[in-house]
């Protein structure tokens, strides 16, 4: 593993490395430069904080789908499950926290075990979280048959916080991206779990339990899914079975945006955080001041998503 | 011969979907027992087409999979649905179109992994989010009713026995068929067990995957044209429960997720099970989130006990 601050150490004097690493940033820096050529008053304190206003529970859920992503593996339920946590949070959270906190501890459990299973029973995790997605999905209408729900008055003033100068999503996501970056890139555990990704073998060879690397990354999937769940909710105010559908696809896309590798352990919680947030830029604000309608907003998410990789690709055939 | 017989890994899904209808069948107290055969030999005819075209791409080798089939099915459906307009003569056409659109969609699938160097998940899913576009845009979120003879073929039966059920039957035959002697079926197979073996000894590796995701997805099309037949109209989400199904009964049905074996007899079995499954809770009278919550458990279940493979690599 110290090998890898030689390489990170060659990566700043490598150009192309660079650029690449670069990249999250730069697509970001691109839609903000559209918006504000587009609608100049939209690069304000009150601009952002109505354009980000969603983009705090994306960017968490991406988080959530990094962890997997890190050990190789996929959650294609990370969206219900956010759906579940919201109903959870609209419903027994509110009424009796005790009781909401006791499932969402459990729910977080449930995930830990998935990685067990996962790990023990060499099972894809595609198939396991596509099912797992249903199970969510029936839990959260069974709690919230029809939308509804309130949020616990505490949360709502937490995620309704003004902060002054700078809007408090932006705040809240370099929190995000800045604690998940010192935990996993530079912590020791973290540089283990990263090496579960890339190279499992050797890892194991070292006396790492690969068991634990899996339980304990599905187990932060489940942790960060239930915050993002919350904080939905804290700006919602009100919950629906459906509420985090769309995060699924929207999460897997701002890892591979954020400059996140689907093999290898090599991801990156700081571009996730950025990846996440440019898709929120993306989505509605930007197509909205370009008057595209509303029906290829998702095809929007595509698009970008398609192009950063070809520039990705463009960039690495010129590297070494 | 029965230990032979117990020894295949597809006959677990039949057994399965034995256990499923036994259950429903005892709970009607006998009534509708064909009937359910009937209804979910038809319906599992969709899972069996998109199915085949998902055990195809996923039998080339780890991380080969189509996540574009759902978004794949539904403009399928409604490409046909347009192109027919309602007018009998104009069936063939329509169901061509939608061969066609999924095919190209495939091939613009490949192109994206080719040209990209991106996992073919990330590819799948990024066209997905823009075919899911063109769709809405495409069908106006309208129902587009089916042309009265093409609702009807797709609802006719000989003999009790859905004749949409026999095309899968038949189009199973021919995936065993290719899989078993033909040299695309045999290449699918090498690449999925030594990418780099199957390369080495001549098999021009792209070409089968271009071949491959280009099927799947015109198998994608086809289910979408006879899907929109069959519940009399095309709309955007007709394709939705197909990305777990389509998956699923590959790995149920005892096809190998780390690729290199294929298994067809399965993929009907396990489609059974699965429709049989809902048929089941259905008749349970069980509410849609539970009915939901089961599902997804007994999947899940399910993928525990059948899969496990060591992958020996």
């Amino acid at each position: 593993m110290s090998g890898l601050a030689q390489t990170s150490a060659r990566q700043s004097l490598n150009p192309g490395r660079l650029l690449r690493t670069m990249l999250p940033a730069l697509s970001m820096t691109l839609i903000l430069l559209a918006i504000a050529w587009l609608n100049p008053r939209a690069i304000s304190y009150f601009g952002f904080s109505l354009m980000l206003n969603l983009a705090i529970p994306i960017a968490l859920a991406t988080v959530a789908q990094m962890f997997v992503i890190t050990i190789n593996e996929l959650d294609l339920s990370i969206g219900t499950f956010v759906g579940f946590v919201g109903c959870v949070t609209a419903t027994w959270l509110h009424d009796t926290p005790w009781l909401g906190v006791l499932v969402l501890v459990a729910s977080v459990g449930v995930y830990a075990g998935l990685g067990a299973l996962i790990h023990l029973r060499n099972l894809p995790s595609i198939v396991v979280t596509l099912g797992m997605s249903f199970v969510w999905q029936g839990l959260a209408i069974l709690i919230l048959p029809k939308p509804g729900g309130a949020a616990p008055d505490w949360l709502k003033g937490f995620m309704g916080f003004q902060t002054p100068f700078v809007p408090f999503p932006i705040i809240a996501a370099v929190v995000i991206a800045l604690v998940v970056h010192f935990g996993l890139m530079r912590s020791a555990y973290g540089a283990v779990l990263r090496g579960a990704g890339g190279n499992q073998q050797a890892i194991g060879r070292a006396g790492w339990s690969l068991l634990k690397t899996k339980v304990v990354m599905f187990a932060l999937t489940g942790t960060f899914g239930v915050i993002s769940g919350m904080a939905l909710i804290g700006l919602t105010t009100s919950a629906d079975a459906n509420i985090g559908n769309g995060y699924t696809l929207l999460s897997i896309a701002g890892v591979i945006l954020g400059g996140g590798e689907f093999v290898g352990g090599r991801v990156s919680p700081i571009g996730a955080v950025i990846g996440a947030l440019t898709l929120a830029l993306a989505a509605s604000p930007l197509l909205t001041f370009m008057h595209i309608p509303p029906d290829w907003q998702v095809a929007a998410n595509g698009v970008i998503l398609i192009t950063v990789l070809a520039a990705r690709a463009l960039i690495g055939r010129k590297g070494p | 011969m029965m230990t032979k017989l117990f020894a295949t890994p597809w006959i677990w899904s039949f057994i399965g979907a034995l256990v499923v209808w036994l259950a429903a069948v005892i709970f009607t107290g006998g009534h509708g027992a064909g009937g359910m055969i009937t209804a979910a030999l038809s319906l599992a005819v969709f899972t069996v087409i998109v199915g085949l075209g998902q055990m195809f791409v996923i039998t080339l080798g780890p991380g080969n999979v189509d996540l574009s089939l759902p978004a794949n099915i539904g403009l399928a459906s409604a490409v046909a649905m347009k192109t027919m307009d309602g007018n009998d003569s104009m069936i063939a056409v329509g169901l061509l179109a939608a061969l066609t659109c999924g095919a190209v969609i495939g091939l613009a699938n490949y192109a994206l992994i080719r040209l990209l160097r991106i996992p073919p998940i990330i590819a799948t899913l990024s066209s997905s989010f823009i075919i899911l576009s063109t769709d809405i845009h495409y069908g106006r979120g309208l129902q587009i009713k089916p042309p009265q003879g093409f609702a009807d073929f797709a609802n006719v039966q000989i003999l009790g026995f859905p004749i949409l059920g026999l095309f899968g039957v038949a189009l199973a035959g021919l995936a065993w068929v290719a899989l078993q002697t033909m040299v695309y079926g045999r290449s699918v197979l090498a690449i999925g067990q030594n990418m780099r073996a199957a390369k080495l000894a001549g098999i021009s590796v792209e070409r089968v995957r271009l071949l491959t995701y280009t099927l799947s997805g015109a198998l994608g099309g086809v289910s979408g044209a006879l899907l929109a037949g069959y519940f009399r109209g095309a709309s955007v989400d007709i394709g939705n429960e197909y990305l777990l199904s389509s998956i699923a009964v590959v790995v149920i049905g005892g096809t190998s997720v780390a690729g290199g074996k294929a298994n067809v007899p399965g993929i009907w079995g396990a489609s059974l099970f699965l429709v049989l499954l809902l048929t089941m809770l259905n008749t349970f009278g069980v509410s849609a989130g539970l009915r939901l919550l089961l599902t997804g458990l007994i999947i899940v279940g399910v993928i525990t006990a059948a899969g496990g493979h060591k992958t020996g690599r």
